[in-house]
């Protein structure tokens, strides 16, 4: 479970977002949204762990997230707005070093299998740099499949994905979820076919106005002027 | 949710993969590893051009030749070691991995040297004979570029996780990590040339070698620290 | 143990605050300090039996050498202190202390190229100091230029607090290294600052420069402290109402 309470963020002498706090349950989706530069990519890579740029306690399984980050690390997939893949390499060897790093023991086997749920059977021996960017992100997702981890932190996933492959991927939230895993996702797309417990959050709520900025600047200040 | 073995699989294992990625990826796409050979090659060749064809005068300044030579190519290679992963967003499943970073890192720095250092060490003997360079000193130079390259490539790999996300940072990171190669340069040269007139140079081996054992026990955790804030 | 001092002392509003005060002493003190030093040292101390008057110089290379290097130190701790306890103001120091350190190197380069012509008839030697200080000089234009490069401010005063720390965990080795090159290739036999025994009468205002010097640094620090508080702090209510 990841409890998020009080969470600001400042970027460059903006403040984001402040005073954000939820719950992210098993079962459940949440969505993340808000205009472009409101701070969703912040907010993922704050949770991920890779960012420490903010004020406010994160809490992974009632515990502080700072102090648990390796187990946190190991239950988490974290997908940002590039694949991470490298094009010289297919995308089984892709898969390969990808859940190695991720500590998941997946089998040859394994992740053919993943590849073929992605619908890109076929492909596994062929270098990622003759795929196309909608193909390029199936692969990531098949990483996703393959993986053990219950909480998926993906950032804009639908990009580049056609309308079935934007089905689909729903689909494989929603069964992510039924089994009690996690998805905290940003998106435009509206994710009309989602059966599960989604649920949606709009960053703009929390973004602070000028007068609320200075309060916290100034509170900063006084307190103990740290960064 | 299946909870699967937490120790099923070690750090080790992980940069055993990070390894044989990284050496595919150089073998898929050589010139990485060559292109740095092929400046060490012209940079040794402008000397001769430069100064003097003389036997002697060449002799005298080979090791330096040699070694600077060296230090720019192993520069020249480091521009991508991180770079490169930054910008296929593999940079973000390194910093997401529940292994140590400090440990994947010096994987990544030990293909480095593999794929820089090490090439540059074996092609050594060839610029060498180019140069003039006595036969006496030969073993010297052969011992002190495969102690020193290493260090080379983990001091310079701090400079290029600082410069990761720095634009055309390829003279930033010459800038930062030139002052840190000066020790590793003094003593490298210094045995060669004591090979050279026939003295003992085990002293510089050793100082060399404690440099990369510093090396090794610090530089990661600098790398690893540097990548960590400037992904943020 | 009672942090709340620490943590007043990281606050920029009370430092901009506190360091008003301090600003005309530090003025005047450096001021007169350097100068007595200085018309003592030139005008009033005996010419040097091997080296005539040249030696003079020493009054103003001898300070500007300490505080190139004790700069970068400062800077280091500046650097420690970003690191662990996240102070805003430490970093601030150690963004404007730079440049400072750098000028200070700068000088101690230069008055010991001015030294050199009379000494060895010549502008510049590899001498183990001057090598040393070229090189600190080169640490120094690293940890700027990559503060220069880094446009997010949190992410630059990490880069270059860790790049001071790597820095100063290196200037024992390079400073070894050097020494070590420089016995080897036998450069000067005359080295600069090096006297067996100064007499007390070049001694005391050589001593006088030196702390008049580190007023004049903490004078210089304190004011370019001040305009990068003023400018990071600029959204605050204080500095609004400070500036208005």
């Amino acid at each position: 479970m990841l409890n998020v309470v009080q969470l600001s963020c400042e970027r460059d002498d903006r403040l984001l977002f402040s005073n954000l706090s939820f719950k992210l349950c098993s079962g459940e989706i949440l969505q993340i949204e808000g205009r472009n530069g409101a701070g969703k990519t912040s907010l993922l890579r704050i949770i991920a762990g890779l960012s420490s740029s903010y004020a406010g306690d994160l809490f992974w399984n009632s515990q502080p997230l700072a102090k648990v980050y390796a187990d946190f690390r190991l239950d988490c997939f974290f997908l940002g707005h590039k694949p991470g893949l490298k094009l010289d390499l297919t995308p089984l060897e892709n898969l390969a070093w990808r859940s190695r790093l991720a500590n998941t023991a997946v089998s040859r086997e394994g992740l053919l299998a993943a590849l073929h749920r992605v619908h890109l059977a076929g492909y596994e021996d062929i270098p990622c740099s003759h795929l196309s960017a909608g193909q390029l992100r199936r692969v990531a997702f098949a990483g996703l499949v393959a993986s053990q981890a219950s909480l998926w932190i993906l950032d804009e996933p639908f990009t580049a994905i056609d309308a079935e492959g934007v089905a689909w991927l729903e689909g494989l939230f929603d069964e992510h979820a039924s089994q009690g895993g996690m998805v905290l996702v940003t998106s435009h797309q509206s994710l009309s076919n989602l059966k599960g417990n989604l649920r949606k959050l709009r960053l703009e709520t929390f973004a602070a106005e000028a007068y609320i900025e200075e309060a916290v600047f100034e509170k900063r200040g006084a307190d103990n002027g740290q960064v | 949710m299946a909870r699967f073995e937490k120790t099923s699989m070690n750090g080790l294992s992980a940069c055993a993969a990070l390894i044989r990625r990284d050496l595919t990826l150089t073998f898929r796409s050589p010139g990485q590893a060559i292109n740095p050979m092929a400046f060490f090659l012209m940079v040794a060749t402008l000397f001769p051009l430069g100064i003097a064809p003389d036997r002697e005068v060449l002799s005298e300044l080979a090791a330096g030749v040699i070694w600077i030579a060296a230090l720019l190519a192993v520069l020249l290679s480091l521009d991508s070691l991180f770079k490169s992963d930054q910008d296929d967003g593999a940079l973000d499943q390194l910093l997401m991995s529940p292994h140590p970073l400090p440990l994947l890192v010096l994987a990544k720095v030990f293909t480095h040297w593999l794929t820089s250092g090490f090439c540059l060490t074996l092609m050594a003997p060839l610029l060498a004979i180019m140069l003039h360079l006595p036969a006496e000193a030969f073993s010297a130079l052969m011992v002190t570029l495969l102690l020193g390259t290493p260090v080379l490539s983990l001091a310079g790999a701090i400079g290029a996780a600082l410069t990761v996300k720095v634009q055309r940072g390829g003279v930033l990171l010459t800038l930062l990590s030139l002052p840190l190669y000066i020790p590793v340069l003094i003593f490298a040269t210094g045995a060669v040339n004591a090979a050279m007139q026939n003295m003992p140079y085990s002293g510089h081996i050793l100082w060399l070698s404690v440099f990369l054992l510093l090396g090794i026990c610090l530089a990661p955790l600098a790398i690893a620290g540097a990548l960590r804030v400037i992904n943020e | 143990m009672n942090w709340t001092f620490f943590h007043k002392l990281g606050s920029p509003k009370w430092f901009y605050d506190i360091s008003g005060k301090w600003l005309p002493w530090l003025q005047v003190s450096s001021l007169v300090l350097i100068l007595v030093a200085l018309v003592w040292g030139l005008a009033f101390t005996p010419p040097d039996y091997l080296q005539g008057n040249s030696y003079r110089i020493i009054f103003i290379h001898v300070p500007a050498s300490f505080l190139a290097q004790a700069v970068y130190m400062m800077m280091a701790t500046a650097a420690a202190v970003t690191l662990i306890w996240k102070i805003k103001l430490a970093d601030m120091a150690l963004k404007v202390m730079a440049p400072i350190g750098a000028s200070f190197c700068i000088l101690s380069l230069a008055t010991g190229a001015i030294w050199g012509q009379p000494t060895w008839g010549t502008w510049w030697v590899w001498d183990a100091r001057l090598t040393s200080m070229l090189i600190l000089l080169f640490l120094y234009i690293g940890i700027i230029a990559l503060r220069g490069a880094i446009h997010t401010t949190e992410a630059a005063a990490k880069a270059c607090a860790i790049l001071s720390l790597v820095g100063v965990v290196n200037i024992p080795i390079i400073k070894f290294s050097v020494d070590w090159w420089n016995t080897l290739h036998q450069g000067a036999t005359l080295k600069l600052t090096e006297k067996p025994s100064m007499a007390p009468e070049m001694l005391w205002p050589l001593l006088l420069a030196i702390l008049g010097f580190y007023l004049f640094f903490t004078l210089v620090m304190v004011l370019r402290l001040r305009i990068e508080i003023l400018s990071r702090e600029r959204k605050t209510r204080w500095v609004k109402e400070l500036v208005s």
